[in-house]
Protein backbone atom coordinates (compact mmCIF):
# COMPACT_ATOMS: atom_id res chain seq x y z
CA UNK A 1 0.00 0.00 0.00
CA UNK A 2 2.35 2.62 1.13
CA UNK A 3 4.36 1.39 -2.40
CA UNK A 4 1.59 2.48 -4.14
CA UNK A 5 1.88 5.44 -2.42
CA UNK A 6 5.10 6.83 -3.14
CA UNK A 7 4.66 6.57 -6.86
CA UNK A 8 4.79 9.84 -9.57
CA UNK A 9 1.31 9.86 -8.99
CA UNK A 10 1.71 13.70 -9.91
CA UNK A 11 3.85 12.95 -12.81
CA UNK A 12 1.40 10.61 -14.24
CA UNK A 13 -1.97 13.03 -13.89
CA UNK A 14 -0.14 15.74 -15.52
CA UNK A 15 0.72 13.31 -18.41
CA UNK A 16 -2.57 12.31 -18.54
CA UNK A 17 -3.86 15.45 -18.83
CA UNK A 18 -1.52 16.13 -21.50
CA UNK A 19 -2.89 13.40 -23.71
CA UNK A 20 -6.34 14.79 -23.00
CA UNK A 21 -5.23 18.32 -24.34
CA UNK A 22 -3.89 16.60 -27.19
CA UNK A 23 -6.78 13.39 -27.74
CA UNK A 24 -9.63 15.54 -27.02
CA UNK A 25 -9.45 17.79 -29.88
CA UNK A 26 -8.49 14.31 -32.39
CA UNK A 27 -11.87 12.44 -30.86
CA UNK A 28 -14.13 15.43 -31.37
CA UNK A 29 -13.42 16.16 -34.54
CA UNK A 30 -12.28 13.21 -36.23
CA UNK A 31 -14.36 12.76 -39.82
CA UNK A 32 -14.86 9.22 -38.66
CA UNK A 33 -17.10 11.13 -35.81
CA UNK A 34 -19.83 11.86 -37.59
CA UNK A 35 -21.78 8.60 -37.84
CA UNK A 36 -21.22 8.72 -33.53
CA UNK A 37 -22.89 12.59 -33.82
CA UNK A 38 -25.58 10.96 -35.67
CA UNK A 39 -26.27 8.19 -33.37
CA UNK A 40 -26.21 11.08 -30.42
CA UNK A 41 -28.20 13.50 -32.14
CA UNK A 42 -30.50 10.84 -33.61
CA UNK A 43 -33.93 10.87 -31.32
CA UNK A 44 -33.51 14.89 -31.78
CA UNK A 45 -34.01 15.34 -35.03
CA UNK A 46 -36.87 12.46 -34.43
CA UNK A 47 -38.62 14.36 -31.78
CA UNK A 48 -38.39 17.76 -33.57
CA UNK A 49 -40.31 15.87 -36.44
CA UNK A 50 -42.94 14.87 -34.54
CA UNK A 51 -43.75 18.24 -32.96
CA UNK A 52 -44.07 19.26 -36.07
CA UNK A 53 -46.38 16.76 -37.37
CA UNK A 54 -48.55 16.32 -33.99
CA UNK A 55 -49.87 18.75 -31.77
CA UNK A 56 -51.73 16.83 -29.14
CA UNK A 57 -54.90 18.64 -30.17
CA UNK A 58 -57.00 18.32 -27.44
CA UNK A 59 -55.08 16.09 -24.25
CA UNK A 60 -55.28 16.29 -21.42
CA UNK A 61 -51.53 18.23 -20.17
CA UNK A 62 -50.94 16.17 -17.58
CA UNK A 63 -52.02 12.74 -19.36
CA UNK A 64 -49.53 14.42 -22.19
CA UNK A 65 -46.01 14.80 -19.57
CA UNK A 66 -46.67 11.35 -18.77
CA UNK A 67 -46.63 9.93 -21.96
CA UNK A 68 -43.87 11.93 -22.79
CA UNK A 69 -41.95 10.68 -19.84
CA UNK A 70 -42.59 7.42 -20.95
CA UNK A 71 -41.37 7.96 -24.26
CA UNK A 72 -37.99 9.21 -22.66
CA UNK A 73 -37.28 6.91 -20.74
CA UNK A 74 -37.63 4.03 -23.74
CA UNK A 75 -35.56 6.53 -25.79
CA UNK A 76 -32.54 7.03 -23.11
CA UNK A 77 -32.78 3.20 -21.40
CA UNK A 78 -33.32 1.25 -24.85
CA UNK A 79 -31.76 3.64 -27.71
CA UNK A 80 -29.20 5.39 -26.04
CA UNK A 81 -27.87 2.88 -22.89
CA UNK A 82 -28.63 -0.57 -25.34
CA UNK A 83 -27.95 0.93 -28.76
CA UNK A 84 -26.78 4.49 -29.46
CA UNK A 85 -23.92 4.47 -27.01
CA UNK A 86 -22.99 0.73 -27.28
CA UNK A 87 -22.40 1.11 -31.16
CA UNK A 88 -20.69 4.66 -30.39
CA UNK A 89 -18.19 3.84 -27.60
CA UNK A 90 -17.65 0.69 -30.01
CA UNK A 91 -16.44 3.49 -32.43
CA UNK A 92 -14.92 6.04 -30.29
CA UNK A 93 -13.02 3.73 -27.89
CA UNK A 94 -11.77 0.92 -30.62
CA UNK A 95 -10.23 3.79 -32.41
CA UNK A 96 -8.54 5.12 -29.62
CA UNK A 97 -5.42 2.76 -30.22
CA UNK A 98 -5.98 1.46 -33.71
CA UNK A 99 -6.22 5.23 -35.14
CA UNK A 100 -2.91 6.03 -33.95
CA UNK A 101 -1.76 2.32 -35.28
CA UNK A 102 -2.99 3.00 -38.96
CA UNK A 103 -2.03 6.78 -39.19
CA UNK A 104 1.16 5.51 -37.31
CA UNK A 105 1.94 7.75 -34.74
CA UNK A 106 1.78 6.13 -31.97
CA UNK A 107 5.35 5.52 -31.92
CA UNK A 108 5.59 9.20 -30.72
CA UNK A 109 3.93 8.56 -27.39
CA UNK A 110 5.74 5.60 -26.71
CA UNK A 111 8.85 7.61 -27.04
CA UNK A 112 8.35 9.83 -24.43
CA UNK A 113 9.18 8.89 -20.73
CA UNK A 114 5.44 7.41 -20.55
CA UNK A 115 4.51 3.95 -18.57
CA UNK A 116 2.39 2.64 -21.16
CA UNK A 117 -0.20 1.57 -18.31
CA UNK A 118 -0.39 5.58 -17.74
CA UNK A 119 -0.90 5.86 -21.29
CA UNK A 120 -3.71 3.29 -21.57
CA UNK A 121 -5.87 5.36 -18.89
CA UNK A 122 -5.27 8.68 -20.95
CA UNK A 123 -6.08 7.07 -23.82
CA UNK A 124 -9.20 5.69 -22.26
CA UNK A 125 -10.22 8.81 -20.34
CA UNK A 126 -10.33 10.75 -23.79
CA UNK A 127 -12.55 8.44 -24.58
CA UNK A 128 -14.89 8.46 -21.98
CA UNK A 129 -14.85 12.26 -21.95
CA UNK A 130 -16.04 12.29 -25.57
CA UNK A 131 -18.32 9.73 -25.33
CA UNK A 132 -20.07 10.87 -22.45
CA UNK A 133 -19.64 14.56 -23.59
CA UNK A 134 -21.63 13.60 -27.18
CA UNK A 135 -24.27 10.88 -25.90
CA UNK A 136 -24.97 13.46 -22.83
CA UNK A 137 -25.25 16.66 -25.17
CA UNK A 138 -27.65 14.13 -27.08
CA UNK A 139 -29.90 13.30 -24.40
CA UNK A 140 -30.16 17.00 -23.04
CA UNK A 141 -31.08 18.24 -26.48
CA UNK A 142 -33.57 15.48 -26.73
CA UNK A 143 -34.75 16.28 -23.37
CA UNK A 144 -35.18 19.81 -23.92
CA UNK A 145 -37.07 18.95 -27.09
CA UNK A 146 -39.18 16.60 -25.35
CA UNK A 147 -40.76 18.64 -22.51
CA UNK A 148 -40.19 22.35 -24.22
CA UNK A 149 -42.77 21.57 -27.19
CA UNK A 150 -45.40 20.91 -24.69
CA UNK A 151 -45.20 24.54 -22.94
CA UNK A 152 -45.90 25.20 -19.95
CA UNK A 153 -47.00 21.50 -18.11
CA UNK A 154 -43.50 20.72 -19.66
CA UNK A 155 -41.61 23.13 -17.45
CA UNK A 156 -43.44 22.98 -14.47
CA UNK A 157 -42.76 19.04 -14.75
CA UNK A 158 -38.90 19.93 -15.35
CA UNK A 159 -38.31 22.77 -13.12
CA UNK A 160 -40.54 21.93 -10.41
CA UNK A 161 -41.22 18.07 -10.59
CA UNK A 162 -39.39 14.75 -11.14
CA UNK A 163 -37.87 16.28 -14.62
CA UNK A 164 -34.59 17.37 -13.57
CA UNK A 165 -33.93 14.64 -11.15
CA UNK A 166 -34.26 12.16 -14.29
CA UNK A 167 -32.39 14.12 -16.13
CA UNK A 168 -29.61 13.56 -13.85
CA UNK A 169 -30.31 10.08 -13.23
CA UNK A 170 -30.04 9.37 -17.44
CA UNK A 171 -27.20 11.37 -17.56
CA UNK A 172 -25.37 9.04 -15.22
CA UNK A 173 -26.33 6.24 -16.61
CA UNK A 174 -25.20 7.53 -19.98
CA UNK A 175 -21.81 8.14 -18.30
CA UNK A 176 -21.45 4.73 -16.89
CA UNK A 177 -22.53 3.42 -20.01
CA UNK A 178 -19.50 4.82 -22.02
CA UNK A 179 -17.08 4.06 -19.16
CA UNK A 180 -18.52 0.49 -18.95
CA UNK A 181 -18.97 -0.22 -22.79
CA UNK A 182 -15.83 2.04 -23.13
CA UNK A 183 -13.42 0.24 -20.86
CA UNK A 184 -13.88 -3.41 -22.60
CA UNK A 185 -13.68 -1.54 -26.42
CA UNK A 186 -10.57 -0.14 -25.37
CA UNK A 187 -9.44 -3.52 -24.18
CA UNK A 188 -10.30 -5.75 -27.10
CA UNK A 189 -9.00 -3.16 -29.71
CA UNK A 190 -5.67 -4.42 -28.40
CA UNK A 191 -7.05 -8.44 -29.50
CA UNK A 192 -9.04 -7.26 -32.39
CA UNK A 193 -8.47 -5.42 -35.10
CA UNK A 194 -11.47 -5.19 -36.54
CA UNK A 195 -14.21 -3.62 -34.25
CA UNK A 196 -17.04 -6.09 -35.23
CA UNK A 197 -15.56 -8.96 -33.49
CA UNK A 198 -14.89 -7.09 -30.35
CA UNK A 199 -19.18 -5.81 -30.54
CA UNK A 200 -20.25 -9.03 -31.22
CA UNK A 201 -19.05 -10.53 -28.53
CA UNK A 202 -19.40 -8.01 -25.85
CA UNK A 203 -23.34 -7.74 -27.25
CA UNK A 204 -23.64 -11.44 -26.65
CA UNK A 205 -22.55 -11.48 -23.43
CA UNK A 206 -24.08 -8.30 -22.29
CA UNK A 207 -27.59 -10.11 -24.32
CA UNK A 208 -27.50 -13.10 -21.69
CA UNK A 209 -26.53 -11.04 -18.93
CA UNK A 210 -29.86 -11.80 -17.64
CA UNK A 211 -29.84 -15.74 -17.91
CA UNK A 212 -26.20 -16.07 -16.03
CA UNK A 213 -25.40 -16.93 -12.46
CA UNK A 214 -25.36 -14.12 -10.32
CA UNK A 215 -21.80 -13.79 -9.35
CA UNK A 216 -21.42 -13.34 -13.74
CA UNK A 217 -23.97 -11.25 -13.98
CA UNK A 218 -21.75 -8.82 -12.20
CA UNK A 219 -18.97 -9.00 -15.03
CA UNK A 220 -21.71 -7.91 -17.61
CA UNK A 221 -22.20 -3.97 -18.20
CA UNK A 222 -25.82 -4.44 -18.36
CA UNK A 223 -25.99 -5.38 -14.56
CA UNK A 224 -25.04 -1.91 -13.65
CA UNK A 225 -26.63 -0.01 -15.70
CA UNK A 226 -30.13 -1.91 -14.97
CA UNK A 227 -29.71 -0.67 -11.29
CA UNK A 228 -29.13 2.92 -12.97
CA UNK A 229 -31.91 3.34 -14.61
CA UNK A 230 -34.85 5.52 -12.98
CA UNK A 231 -38.36 4.64 -14.76
CA UNK A 232 -39.17 0.92 -15.50
CA UNK A 233 -39.49 0.58 -19.70
CA UNK A 234 -42.62 -1.66 -20.85
CA UNK A 235 -41.20 -5.26 -20.20
CA UNK A 236 -43.67 -6.79 -22.93
CA UNK A 237 -42.98 -8.02 -26.31
CA UNK A 238 -39.88 -7.23 -27.88
CA UNK A 239 -38.87 -4.69 -25.13
CA UNK A 240 -38.65 -7.88 -23.26
CA UNK A 241 -35.54 -8.58 -24.89
CA UNK A 242 -33.86 -5.74 -23.41
CA UNK A 243 -35.07 -5.90 -19.93
CA UNK A 244 -33.02 -7.47 -17.39
CA UNK A 245 -34.09 -8.57 -14.16
CA UNK A 246 -31.37 -7.94 -11.83
CA UNK A 247 -31.29 -8.27 -7.87
CA UNK A 248 -31.61 -4.71 -7.13
CA UNK A 249 -28.37 -2.58 -6.14
CA UNK A 250 -28.15 0.60 -4.14
CA UNK A 251 -27.26 3.15 -6.71
CA UNK A 252 -23.79 4.23 -5.56
CA UNK A 253 -23.02 0.45 -5.29
CA UNK A 254 -23.98 -0.07 -8.91
CA UNK A 255 -21.76 2.97 -9.73
CA UNK A 256 -18.86 1.77 -7.50
CA UNK A 257 -19.41 -1.35 -8.44
CA UNK A 258 -19.27 -0.16 -12.64
CA UNK A 259 -16.05 1.98 -11.80
CA UNK A 260 -13.98 -1.04 -10.09
CA UNK A 261 -14.91 -3.47 -13.23
CA UNK A 262 -14.18 -0.66 -15.62
CA UNK A 263 -10.97 0.43 -13.85
CA UNK A 264 -9.74 -3.75 -14.14
CA UNK A 265 -10.54 -4.07 -17.74
CA UNK A 266 -8.39 -0.84 -18.53
CA UNK A 267 -5.43 -2.10 -16.42
CA UNK A 268 -5.90 -5.26 -18.16
CA UNK A 269 -5.43 -2.82 -21.40
CA UNK A 270 -2.24 -1.41 -19.76
CA UNK A 271 -0.59 -4.36 -18.87
CA UNK A 272 -1.75 -5.68 -22.17
CA UNK A 273 0.17 -2.29 -24.18
CA UNK A 274 3.21 -3.40 -21.73
CA UNK A 275 3.62 -5.93 -24.22
CA UNK A 276 3.18 -4.15 -27.40
CA UNK A 277 5.49 -3.78 -29.81
CA UNK A 278 5.42 -1.28 -33.00
CA UNK A 279 5.94 -2.36 -36.78
CA UNK A 280 3.14 -0.66 -38.32
CA UNK A 281 3.56 -2.99 -41.69
CA UNK A 282 2.03 -5.77 -40.02
CA UNK A 283 -0.89 -3.99 -38.46
CA UNK B 1 25.45 3.18 -14.44
CA UNK B 2 27.12 1.78 -17.56
CA UNK B 3 28.29 4.83 -19.85
CA UNK B 4 27.76 2.55 -22.85
CA UNK B 5 24.90 1.06 -24.94
CA UNK B 6 25.36 -2.64 -25.04
CA UNK B 7 23.46 -5.38 -27.41
CA UNK B 8 24.25 -8.78 -25.77
CA UNK B 9 23.52 -11.63 -28.57
CA UNK B 10 20.66 -9.73 -29.28
CA UNK B 11 18.42 -11.68 -31.99
CA UNK B 12 14.88 -10.84 -33.31
CA UNK B 13 12.84 -12.23 -35.06
CA UNK B 14 9.80 -11.50 -36.78
CA UNK B 15 7.72 -14.86 -36.74
CA UNK B 16 9.99 -16.60 -39.21
CA UNK B 17 11.51 -13.66 -40.49
CA UNK B 18 15.14 -13.07 -39.29
CA UNK B 19 15.90 -8.85 -37.92
CA UNK B 20 18.67 -9.18 -36.65
CA UNK B 21 20.90 -12.65 -35.37
CA UNK B 22 23.29 -12.66 -32.63
CA UNK B 23 24.22 -9.11 -32.51
CA UNK B 24 26.56 -8.21 -29.46
CA UNK B 25 27.67 -4.22 -29.88
CA UNK B 26 29.21 -1.80 -27.12
CA UNK B 27 28.31 1.62 -28.00
CA UNK B 28 30.38 4.66 -26.84
CA UNK B 29 29.71 8.30 -26.65
CA UNK B 30 30.34 10.45 -30.41
CA UNK B 31 28.48 9.23 -33.76
CA UNK B 32 28.44 5.43 -34.35
CA UNK B 33 26.55 4.83 -38.39
CA UNK B 34 24.54 1.65 -38.35
CA UNK B 35 25.44 0.82 -41.95
CA UNK B 36 24.18 -1.56 -44.47
CA UNK B 37 21.64 -2.35 -47.47
CA UNK B 38 18.30 -2.43 -47.19
CA UNK B 39 17.00 -4.99 -44.99
CA UNK B 40 20.34 -5.51 -43.36
CA UNK B 41 18.69 -4.98 -39.76
CA UNK B 42 19.67 -1.46 -38.70
CA UNK B 43 16.09 -0.06 -37.78
CA UNK B 44 15.45 -3.46 -36.37
CA UNK B 45 18.34 -2.47 -33.99
CA UNK B 46 17.00 0.72 -33.28
CA UNK B 47 13.73 -0.12 -32.75
CA UNK B 48 15.35 -2.28 -30.14
CA UNK B 49 17.64 0.12 -28.47
CA UNK B 50 14.28 2.21 -27.68
CA UNK B 51 11.61 -0.34 -27.11
CA UNK B 52 9.10 -0.26 -29.76
CA UNK B 53 10.52 -4.20 -30.25
CA UNK B 54 11.64 -6.68 -27.95
CA UNK B 55 14.14 -8.83 -28.65
CA UNK B 56 13.49 -12.48 -29.19
CA UNK B 57 16.49 -13.68 -27.41
CA UNK B 58 19.35 -11.41 -25.47
CA UNK B 59 19.53 -8.42 -23.41
CA UNK B 60 19.64 -4.93 -24.37
CA UNK B 61 20.63 -2.20 -22.22
CA UNK B 62 21.29 2.00 -23.00
CA UNK B 63 23.46 3.99 -20.46
CA UNK B 64 22.40 0.76 -17.84
CA UNK B 65 18.75 1.23 -18.63
CA UNK B 66 16.38 -1.30 -20.00
CA UNK B 67 14.56 -0.12 -22.92
CA UNK B 68 11.40 -0.95 -21.19
CA UNK B 69 11.73 1.12 -18.56
CA UNK B 70 10.45 4.28 -20.81
CA UNK B 71 9.95 6.67 -17.96
CA UNK B 72 13.73 6.52 -17.33
CA UNK B 73 15.22 5.55 -20.87
CA UNK B 74 13.45 8.89 -23.03
CA UNK B 75 14.71 11.69 -20.43
CA UNK B 76 17.77 10.19 -21.78
CA UNK B 77 16.81 8.98 -25.34
CA UNK B 78 15.67 10.76 -28.12
CA UNK B 79 14.40 8.88 -31.13
CA UNK B 80 13.72 9.75 -34.46
CA UNK B 81 12.09 7.37 -36.20
CA UNK B 82 11.90 6.02 -40.03
CA UNK B 83 8.41 6.64 -40.30
CA UNK B 84 7.32 10.11 -41.91
CA UNK B 85 3.82 10.32 -40.50
CA UNK B 86 2.60 13.00 -37.78
CA UNK B 87 -0.47 13.86 -35.68
CA UNK B 88 -3.49 15.63 -38.35
CA UNK B 89 -3.59 19.02 -38.31
CA UNK B 90 -0.53 20.25 -35.77
CA UNK B 91 2.13 22.77 -36.68
CA UNK B 92 5.39 22.09 -36.57
CA UNK B 93 5.60 23.93 -33.29
CA UNK B 94 2.52 21.94 -31.90
CA UNK B 95 4.11 18.90 -32.70
CA UNK B 96 7.30 19.34 -30.75
CA UNK B 97 5.32 20.92 -28.36
CA UNK B 98 2.75 18.57 -27.70
CA UNK B 99 5.19 15.58 -27.15
CA UNK B 100 7.44 18.10 -24.83
CA UNK B 101 4.54 18.11 -22.29
CA UNK B 102 4.68 14.53 -21.91
CA UNK B 103 8.46 14.88 -21.15
CA UNK B 104 6.84 16.67 -18.16
CA UNK B 105 7.90 20.05 -20.09
CA UNK B 106 5.21 22.76 -19.21
CA UNK B 107 4.34 26.65 -20.13
CA UNK B 108 7.49 29.27 -21.17
CA UNK B 109 9.60 25.70 -20.15
CA UNK B 110 7.81 23.67 -22.96
CA UNK B 111 7.64 26.56 -25.73
CA UNK B 112 11.73 27.81 -24.89
CA UNK B 113 12.49 24.58 -26.13
CA UNK B 114 9.89 23.74 -29.05
CA UNK B 115 11.52 26.78 -30.62
CA UNK B 116 14.90 26.17 -30.15
CA UNK B 117 14.86 23.05 -31.03
CA UNK B 118 13.22 24.35 -34.62
CA UNK B 119 15.97 26.90 -34.41
CA UNK B 120 18.69 24.29 -34.42
CA UNK B 121 17.20 22.46 -37.58
CA UNK B 122 16.80 25.74 -39.23
CA UNK B 123 12.99 25.65 -39.76
CA UNK B 124 11.96 28.44 -37.40
CA UNK B 125 10.06 30.79 -39.99
CA UNK B 126 7.88 27.62 -40.42
CA UNK B 127 7.20 26.40 -37.40
CA UNK B 128 3.59 28.00 -37.11
CA UNK B 129 2.78 26.35 -40.55
CA UNK B 130 0.78 23.23 -40.89
CA UNK B 131 3.25 20.28 -40.93
CA UNK B 132 0.98 18.89 -43.65
CA UNK B 133 2.34 21.77 -46.20
CA UNK B 134 6.05 20.78 -45.47
CA UNK B 135 8.34 19.77 -48.09
CA UNK B 136 9.90 15.91 -47.24
CA UNK B 137 13.16 17.03 -46.27
CA UNK B 138 11.06 19.83 -43.95
CA UNK B 139 9.09 17.04 -42.39
CA UNK B 140 12.44 15.06 -41.97
CA UNK B 141 13.79 18.28 -40.01
CA UNK B 142 10.95 18.52 -38.01
CA UNK B 143 11.13 14.83 -36.93
CA UNK B 144 14.46 15.75 -36.33
CA UNK B 145 13.65 18.69 -34.08
CA UNK B 146 11.12 16.43 -32.41
CA UNK B 147 13.58 13.89 -31.54
CA UNK B 148 16.54 16.39 -30.23
CA UNK B 149 14.23 18.77 -28.16
CA UNK B 150 13.99 18.02 -25.12
CA UNK B 151 17.49 17.67 -24.71
CA UNK B 152 18.57 13.45 -24.89
CA UNK B 153 22.23 12.51 -24.29
CA UNK B 154 21.35 9.29 -26.51
CA UNK B 155 20.48 10.20 -30.40
CA UNK B 156 18.94 7.67 -32.06
CA UNK B 157 18.15 9.05 -35.74
CA UNK B 158 17.00 6.15 -38.21
CA UNK B 159 18.54 7.29 -41.86
CA UNK B 160 18.61 10.91 -40.36
CA UNK B 161 19.98 12.25 -43.83
CA UNK B 162 17.23 11.11 -46.55
CA UNK B 163 15.19 13.33 -48.83
CA UNK B 164 17.98 16.43 -47.65
CA UNK B 165 18.86 18.61 -50.18
CA UNK B 166 22.73 18.94 -50.33
CA UNK B 167 22.35 22.07 -47.89
CA UNK B 168 20.26 20.83 -45.44
CA UNK B 169 22.37 17.88 -45.37
CA UNK B 170 25.17 19.90 -44.66
CA UNK B 171 23.82 21.53 -41.86
CA UNK B 172 22.37 18.48 -40.87
CA UNK B 173 25.72 16.67 -40.85
CA UNK B 174 27.79 20.11 -38.46
CA UNK B 175 24.51 19.51 -36.33
CA UNK B 176 25.44 15.96 -35.58
CA UNK B 177 29.46 16.87 -35.05
CA UNK B 178 28.77 19.63 -32.92
CA UNK B 179 26.61 17.27 -30.87
CA UNK B 180 28.99 14.09 -31.19
CA UNK B 181 31.89 16.56 -29.93
CA UNK B 182 29.48 17.73 -26.59
CA UNK B 183 29.70 14.04 -25.22
CA UNK B 184 26.54 12.86 -27.24
CA UNK B 185 25.73 9.40 -28.28
CA UNK B 186 24.86 10.09 -31.87
CA UNK B 187 23.71 6.83 -33.49
CA UNK B 188 22.89 7.26 -37.19
CA UNK B 189 22.11 4.88 -39.65
CA UNK B 190 22.47 5.15 -43.52
CA UNK B 191 22.25 2.76 -46.82
CA UNK B 192 26.24 4.24 -47.85
CA UNK B 193 28.99 4.60 -46.27
CA UNK B 194 30.95 7.69 -47.45
CA UNK B 195 27.71 9.21 -46.79
CA UNK B 196 28.83 8.90 -43.40
CA UNK B 197 31.90 8.19 -42.43
CA UNK B 198 33.87 10.91 -42.57
CA UNK B 199 31.93 12.02 -39.38
CA UNK B 200 31.55 8.93 -37.55
CA UNK B 201 33.96 7.43 -34.71
CA UNK B 202 33.04 4.20 -35.21
CA UNK B 203 31.05 2.09 -37.93
CA UNK B 204 29.03 -0.52 -37.65
CA UNK B 205 28.68 -2.68 -40.82
CA UNK B 206 25.68 -4.70 -40.75
CA UNK B 207 24.10 -7.61 -43.89
CA UNK B 208 20.92 -9.82 -43.80
CA UNK B 209 20.54 -9.21 -40.10
CA UNK B 210 24.10 -10.06 -38.98
CA UNK B 211 26.96 -7.08 -37.65
CA UNK B 212 29.72 -7.88 -40.05
CA UNK B 213 32.27 -5.23 -39.50
CA UNK B 214 32.63 -2.64 -36.25
CA UNK B 215 34.66 -0.24 -35.19
CA UNK B 216 36.72 2.93 -36.87
CA UNK B 217 36.94 3.39 -40.43
CA UNK B 218 40.33 1.71 -41.10
CA UNK B 219 39.33 -0.70 -38.48
CA UNK B 220 36.40 -1.71 -40.63
CA UNK B 221 38.21 -1.83 -44.04
CA UNK B 222 40.80 -4.04 -42.74
CA UNK B 223 37.94 -6.10 -41.72
CA UNK B 224 36.24 -6.40 -45.08
CA UNK B 225 39.94 -7.03 -46.63
CA UNK B 226 40.12 -10.07 -44.69
CA UNK B 227 37.14 -11.31 -44.73
CA UNK B 228 37.40 -14.96 -46.29
CA UNK B 229 35.49 -16.01 -49.31
CA UNK B 230 33.38 -18.73 -49.68
CA UNK B 231 33.42 -20.75 -52.71
CA UNK B 232 31.48 -24.29 -54.02
CA UNK B 233 33.47 -26.72 -56.44
CA UNK B 234 31.20 -29.42 -57.81
CA UNK B 235 33.78 -31.49 -59.27
CA UNK B 236 34.24 -36.10 -59.32
CA UNK B 237 36.42 -36.40 -56.69
CA UNK B 238 35.73 -33.81 -53.86
CA UNK B 239 38.09 -35.66 -51.22
CA UNK B 240 41.02 -36.04 -53.54
CA UNK B 241 40.20 -32.18 -54.00
CA UNK B 242 40.49 -31.41 -50.79
CA UNK B 243 43.86 -33.09 -50.28
CA UNK B 244 45.04 -30.74 -52.88
CA UNK B 245 43.92 -27.59 -51.18
CA UNK B 246 44.37 -28.17 -47.55
CA UNK B 247 47.88 -27.29 -47.86
CA UNK B 248 47.39 -23.40 -49.56
CA UNK B 249 47.65 -21.39 -46.93
CA UNK B 250 44.93 -19.19 -47.69
CA UNK B 251 42.58 -21.56 -47.02
CA UNK B 252 41.04 -21.60 -44.09
CA UNK B 253 38.60 -24.33 -44.30
CA UNK B 254 37.77 -26.86 -46.86
CA UNK B 255 34.61 -29.33 -46.17
CA UNK B 256 32.27 -31.65 -48.32
CA UNK B 257 29.07 -30.05 -49.19
CA UNK B 258 26.21 -32.23 -47.82
CA UNK B 259 25.19 -34.23 -50.99
CA UNK B 260 29.30 -35.38 -51.29
CA UNK B 261 29.51 -33.96 -54.83
CA UNK B 262 31.06 -31.01 -53.65
CA UNK B 263 33.73 -29.06 -51.93
CA UNK B 264 33.05 -26.09 -49.68
CA UNK B 265 36.44 -24.21 -49.74
CA UNK B 266 36.66 -20.71 -47.32
CA UNK B 267 39.54 -19.12 -48.29
CA UNK B 268 41.12 -15.31 -47.33
CA UNK B 269 42.53 -15.37 -51.49
CA UNK B 270 39.81 -15.85 -53.60
CA UNK B 271 42.16 -15.01 -56.75
CA UNK B 272 45.03 -17.56 -55.41
CA UNK B 273 42.21 -20.14 -54.87
CA UNK B 274 41.03 -19.52 -58.61
CA UNK B 275 44.69 -19.95 -60.03
CA UNK B 276 45.24 -22.97 -57.99
CA UNK B 277 41.85 -24.47 -59.16
CA UNK B 278 43.05 -24.31 -62.68
CA UNK B 279 46.38 -26.07 -62.02
CA UNK B 280 44.28 -28.76 -60.83
CA UNK B 281 41.66 -28.98 -63.30
CA UNK B 282 45.11 -28.93 -65.72
CA UNK B 283 46.51 -32.36 -64.22
CA UNK B 284 43.33 -33.70 -64.58
CA UNK B 285 43.30 -35.05 -61.18
CA UNK B 286 39.71 -34.06 -60.91
CA UNK B 287 37.02 -33.54 -63.01
CA UNK B 288 35.23 -29.87 -61.87
CA UNK B 289 31.94 -29.19 -63.03
CA UNK B 290 31.36 -25.69 -61.61
CA UNK B 291 32.66 -23.02 -59.51
CA UNK B 292 30.57 -20.92 -57.89
CA UNK B 293 30.75 -17.92 -54.74
CA UNK B 294 28.79 -19.74 -52.31
CA UNK B 295 27.91 -16.65 -50.78
CA UNK B 296 27.99 -14.23 -53.70
CA UNK B 297 25.35 -12.14 -51.79
CA UNK B 298 27.57 -11.52 -48.40
CA UNK B 299 30.51 -10.67 -50.73
CA UNK B 300 28.61 -8.03 -53.07
CA UNK B 301 27.38 -6.26 -49.75
CA UNK B 302 31.11 -5.87 -48.92
CA UNK B 303 32.34 -5.02 -52.19
CA UNK B 304 28.74 -2.20 -51.94
CA UNK B 305 29.41 -1.09 -48.66
CA UNK B 306 33.49 -0.77 -49.02
CA UNK B 307 32.90 1.17 -52.10
CA UNK B 308 34.80 0.31 -55.81
CA UNK B 309 37.13 3.18 -54.99
CA UNK B 310 39.03 0.84 -52.80
CA UNK B 311 40.32 3.69 -49.58
CA UNK B 312 37.61 6.23 -51.11
CA UNK B 313 36.54 8.14 -47.57
CA UNK B 314 39.47 6.53 -45.48
CA UNK B 315 41.35 8.73 -43.43
N1 LIG C 1 7.40 -5.71 -39.21
C1 LIG C 1 8.13 -6.61 -39.83
N2 LIG C 1 7.62 -7.81 -40.13
C2 LIG C 1 8.34 -8.74 -40.75
N3 LIG C 1 9.62 -8.58 -41.11
C3 LIG C 1 10.20 -7.41 -40.85
C4 LIG C 1 9.49 -6.36 -40.18
N4 LIG C 1 10.32 -5.32 -40.05
C5 LIG C 1 11.49 -5.70 -40.58
N5 LIG C 1 11.42 -6.95 -41.07
C6 LIG C 1 12.52 -7.70 -41.70
O1 LIG C 1 13.66 -7.61 -40.90
C7 LIG C 1 14.82 -7.42 -41.70
C8 LIG C 1 15.54 -6.18 -41.23
O2 LIG C 1 14.73 -5.07 -41.50
P1 LIG C 1 15.11 -3.60 -41.08
O3 LIG C 1 13.92 -2.74 -41.34
O4 LIG C 1 15.67 -3.62 -39.73
O5 LIG C 1 16.25 -3.26 -42.13
P2 LIG C 1 16.95 -1.89 -42.46
O6 LIG C 1 18.40 -2.16 -42.41
O7 LIG C 1 16.43 -0.82 -41.60
O8 LIG C 1 16.50 -1.65 -43.96
P3 LIG C 1 16.22 -0.29 -44.74
O9 LIG C 1 17.53 0.20 -45.22
O10 LIG C 1 15.36 -0.72 -45.88
O11 LIG C 1 15.54 0.64 -43.82
C9 LIG C 1 14.33 -7.37 -43.14
O12 LIG C 1 14.51 -8.64 -43.70
C10 LIG C 1 12.87 -7.08 -43.02
O13 LIG C 1 12.17 -7.70 -44.06
MG1 LIG D 1 15.44 0.97 -41.96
Amino acid sequence: MSSLLQQPWTTWLSQIAAILRMDLRKSFFARRGALVYLLALAPALLIVLHAMVDHHSGMDPASHVGEDTQIMAVIVQVYYIRFAVFFGCMGIFTWLLRGEIVEKTLHYYLLTPIRREVLAAGKFFSGAIAASAIFGGGIVLSFALMYGHIGAAGRAYVFDGAGLSQLGAYLLATVMACVGYGSVFFALSLVFKNPIVPAALLMGWETISGILPSLLQKLTITYYLKQLTPLDTPSTGLMALFTVVAQPLPKAVAVLGLLLLSAVVVACAGLGMRRMQISYSVD
Amino acid sequence: MSDRIRFENVSKFYGEVLGVNGVSLSIGPGITSLVGPNGSGKTTLMNLMTGLLRPTQGRVEVLGIAPSDAERLFRIVGYCAQWDSFPKGVTGYQFIRDYLSLHGFKGEGAHKLAWAALERVDLTAAGDRKVAGYSKGMRQRVRLAQALAHRPSVLVLDEPLNGLDPMARAETIDLFESLGRQGMYVIISSHILEEVDRISDSVVLMASGYVVAEGNIPQVRQEVKDHPVQVLVRCSSPSLLASRVFIQDHVVEAKISNDGRGLLVRTRDAEEFYKMLNHVAADGVVDIETVAPADEDVNSIYQYLIGSSGDGGAQ
